[in-house]
């Protein structure tokens, strides 16, 4: 609404494109706010749109537009893509998609048929897809890479790029940078060796690897004890981020293996818990930064990198916001990965604070052993792979976020079998952890809800709660016309004003919202996107209103 | 405005972590109650709950026995870590740590006609199609609660609520209380059946306040009970197994 004259001319200028995403055009999404272009919406994964037409003042008249039922009844935690007008996601396990994004009417369907050895730890999931080009990649739960024609959806090249008989499973959506299309696979609760590789975008051949657990010659492979390296973990289930002007790719990387009993892996286990920064065009690594050395917490790195820059205590500096699973807020210097600080954001006992390098002090009493020991946060996390969002606008941080709620962590011995679940504990929380449709909730506030938790990253300090009854699993995501939207486990989809946290609109929209927010615009409507249960709900203002 | 301003709970007494004891009891009702009974002592010459095995004596053998079975007899193999079935042996454990307060058998006809007479309990409880549904429904009772925790409930009810039983007080602008059995609650809403067992729905922003009743509306029958009646009124609630197939 406040732009219209431009929005117009970019439609013009797109229009000619079709369906032709260049690496120029990802570079520059926040030009074309009317497309979705990366699971996050931009390199930075700010999961903030410029879009306008929806405001504080008449998103009361947000109404249901149409709904896609998924023919699955997994959860649905894909961030769909919006391109010129046609929408594309997944449907659980590993079937594309491309619908009319104002209809929701179907195009066609890309069916891919997993191999029944895949074991994918937590879900047969897939959280969505890349562009590049007319080409539309998938990793599938069965360890493959699949190119696909984004016109017509027939497959162009398909990888086999990790065994799925071992645990390997990609549930991720690849990011695209260049020419290059970076993966890593999931399975850090079977003892996989993790790696972040790259493929080249027409032929499928892999350009670079990384190994997030690194062998013999490798640097930090002395953080591994013995042979425990062989089944590390470090797997990598989230999208990541980039910034084209470093050149760098940052991504986090997940839990070390066994999961909580670190007595099979001495050391500090890099690169598991930690965030990697590496050269897009050769993987090497420029730096990292562990945020849970030798975890025994589960607390996989697993969250989305947000990439900011701002004034850090006068100077301007490319900043790296992030809330990790392990209850911390954290801002990083993205360049150099200098740690900056480190304040918790939900109740915090594992570890009490930093030494001046960045390293979290933990008490010798807050480790798992035999009888079981209480932690805050739980094995759940103060947050977890739920996308948060920052507003250049309003300056703040939003969390979805676990609060009051802890796990006893009791280790156990545990023997490595490939393909086998490789825990080597048993967690225990008031809080159900993989909860699928909506339940009745008997909890009390005491033993652990959830929150939209909005912080200032450049303090720490909290500005405002929106309170939940039950935890959540929902993604965030603002708009420049200072709205927040978000939801839960409970089934509803909200909007919030970003500002204050106070409530706007809601939707039952009857299922676990267990997916991130979008928005898109398709003949100048705004709409807004998320799915919950099985199903894709969008949602656009009642024409007139 | 529900952001900040949403009261806190009445009370802050923190519901503990399920312990390894009760994760074995829920598999063990889940895996194994089927043919031995929510006693342990279903299959002849065994009693669980007081450690009598057959083929058995340490903790190690008994979690090999629960994954792999016996065979040649009808204990099945069963799809179990070794964390979950070493967690229903400790559970076994802790049965053969637990005696009953009164060794009297008690008589269910008798129980029957205290828990419908003297205890007036179906005043809040039902059996089957009699009683008020403000309580919890006891028609199968005997399927999930040994003789030992029927007998502790009725002695102090107030110990153990299990989260489905638990009561909400919501008062309303026009200052209306209103009471009764939690269904459910999110967010925005609560859902409840009400004393006089109306379901209700309430959108807490139209609520001047809302929190739990920490409190058991249930009294101890401690000293409304003799011994004896203690003993029928447990084994008359022993024997509610719940509503049965009806054959042709």
């Amino acid at each position: 609404m406040t732009k219209p004259a431009t929005l117009f001319v970019v439609l013009l200028a797109t229009a000619t494109v079709g369906a032709q995403i260049s690496y120029d055009r990802l570079r520059q999404a926040d030009r074309e706010p009317q497309n979705w272009l990366t699971y996050s919406g931009s390199y930075a994964s700010q999961r903030h749109s410029l879009l306008t037409q929806i405001t504080l003042a008449n998103v009361k008249n947000l109404e249901m537009q149409w709904v896609f039922q998924a023919r699955s009844l997994e959860r649905f935690q894909a961030t769909a893509l919006v391109v010129d007008g046609i929408l594309y996601t997944v449907q659980a396990p590993n079937d594309i998609l491309a619908l009319d994004a104002a209809t929701g009417r179907v195009f066609w369907t890309y069916s891919y048929r997993p191999a029944p050895t895949a074991r994918p730890c937590c879900g047969r999931v897939n959280r969505g897809l890349a562009i590049l080009d007319g080409t539309l990649f998938m990793g599938t739960i069965d360890g493959h890479l699949i190119a696909v024609d984004a016109k017509i959806g027939k497959p162009i090249w398909d990888v086999a790029i990790a065994r799925p008989e071992s645990g390997y499973a990609l549930t991720l959506a690849p990011l695209v940078v260049k020419d290059k299309v970076i993966v890593g696979p999931a399975g850090g609760e079977f003892g996989i060796r993790g790696f972040l590789a790259a493929y080249d975008a027409k032929t499928g051949k892999e350009v670079w690897r990384f190994n997030t657990i690194p062998g013999p010659g490798e640097a930090g492979h002395d953080t591994w004890g013995g042979d425990s390296w062989r089944r590390g973990g470090g797997p990598v289930w989230l999208t990541g981020s980039y910034d084209p002007d470093l050149n760098l790719t940052y991504w986090g990387i997940g839990n070390p293996g066994p999961d909580y009993n670190g007595d099979l892996r001495p050391g500090d286990n890099l690169y598991t818990s930690s965030v990697v920064a590496l050269d897009a065009d050769t993987g090497r690594l420029k730096w990292h930064y562990q945020f849970t050395p030798h975890d025994e917490f589960d607390y996989d790195a697993a969250q989305i990198p947000v990439l900011a820059d701002a004034r850090w205590q006068g100077q301007a500096r490319k900043l790296m916001y992030w809330a990790n699973r392990n209850g911390f807020f954290y801002v990083l210097d993205r360049a150099s990965g200098e740690f900056l600080s480190g304040k918790p954001f939900v109740k915090v006992t594992w570890a009490t604070g930093f030494d001046a390098r960045g390293r979290p002090i933990q008490p010798a009493d807050k480790k798992p052993n035999a009888e079981g020991v209480l932690i805050f946060p739980g094995n759940q996390g103060g947050t977890n792979w739920y996308s948060p969002s920052y507003s250049p606008r309003t300056g703040l941080f939003y969390i979805p976020a676990w609060v009051n709620y802890d796990t006893v962590y009791a280790k156990r011995p545990v023997e490595f079998v490939e393909g086998q679940s490789f825990g080597g504990g048993n967690p225990r929380t008031t809080v159900p952890a993989g909860i699928q449709t909506v339940t009745n909730n008997y909890q009390t506030a005491d033993e652990g809800h959830g929150a939209i938790r909005a912080i200032d990253p450049l303090t720490g300090e909290k500005r405002w709660d929106f309170t939940m009854a039950d935890v959540t699993d929902a993604g965030v995501l603002t708009t420049a016309s200072d709205l927040l939207f978000s939801g839960g486990r409970e089934g509803y989809f909200f909007a919030l004003d970003a500002r204050s946290g106070t409530l706007l609109w809601k939707a039952t929209v009857g299922g676990v919202v267990a997916s991130g927010p979008m928005t898109y615009s398709v003949g100048g409507r705004q709409y807004v996107a998320v799915a919950a249960g099985s199903s894709l709900f969008t949602f656009a203002l009642r024409p007139g209103s | 405005m529900i952001a900040s301003t949403a009261p806190a709970p009445a009370f802050a007494q923190r519901f503990h972590v399920p312990g390894e004891t009760e994760q074995g009891e829920i598999l063990y009702q889940a895996n194994c109650v089927t043919c031995h009974g929510l006693e342990g002592d279903q299959v002849s010459g065994t009693d669980l709950a007081h450690g009598q095995f057959r083929r058995a004596s340490s903790d190690d053998d008994l979690i090999r026995i629960i994954r792999t079975g016996i065979p040649g007899t009808a204990m099945p193999a069963n799809n179990l870590s070794d964390t979950q079935a070493a967690a229903i042996v400790r559970y076994l454990r802790s049965l053969a740590a637990t005696e009953p307060l009164t060794s009297i058998p008690g008589d269910a006809a008798r129980g029957q006609a205290l828990v419908e007479g003297k205890g007036a309990c179906l005043s809040c409880h039902r059996i089957a199609v009699q009683g008020s549904r403000v309580g919890p429904d006891l028609t199968d009772v005997g399927r999930f609660r040994r003789r030992i925790e029927l007998e502790r409930a009725l002695m102090d009810p107030g110990a153990v609520v299990r989260p489905e039983n638990r009561r909400y007080r919501v008062v309303t602008h026009d200052g209306a209380t209103i009471a009764g059995r939690l269904l459910n609650h999110d967010t925005l809403a609560v859902l409840l059946m009400d004393d006089k067992e109306q379901l209700r729905s309430f959108d807490k922003t139209a609520l001047r306040s809302y929190a739990f009743v920490l409190e058991s509306p249930m009294p101890s029958y401690r000293d409304r009970f003799s011994a004896e009646e203690l003993a029928d009124v447990v084994r008359y609630l022993a024997s509610l197994k719940g509503i049965q197939p009806q054959t042709p």
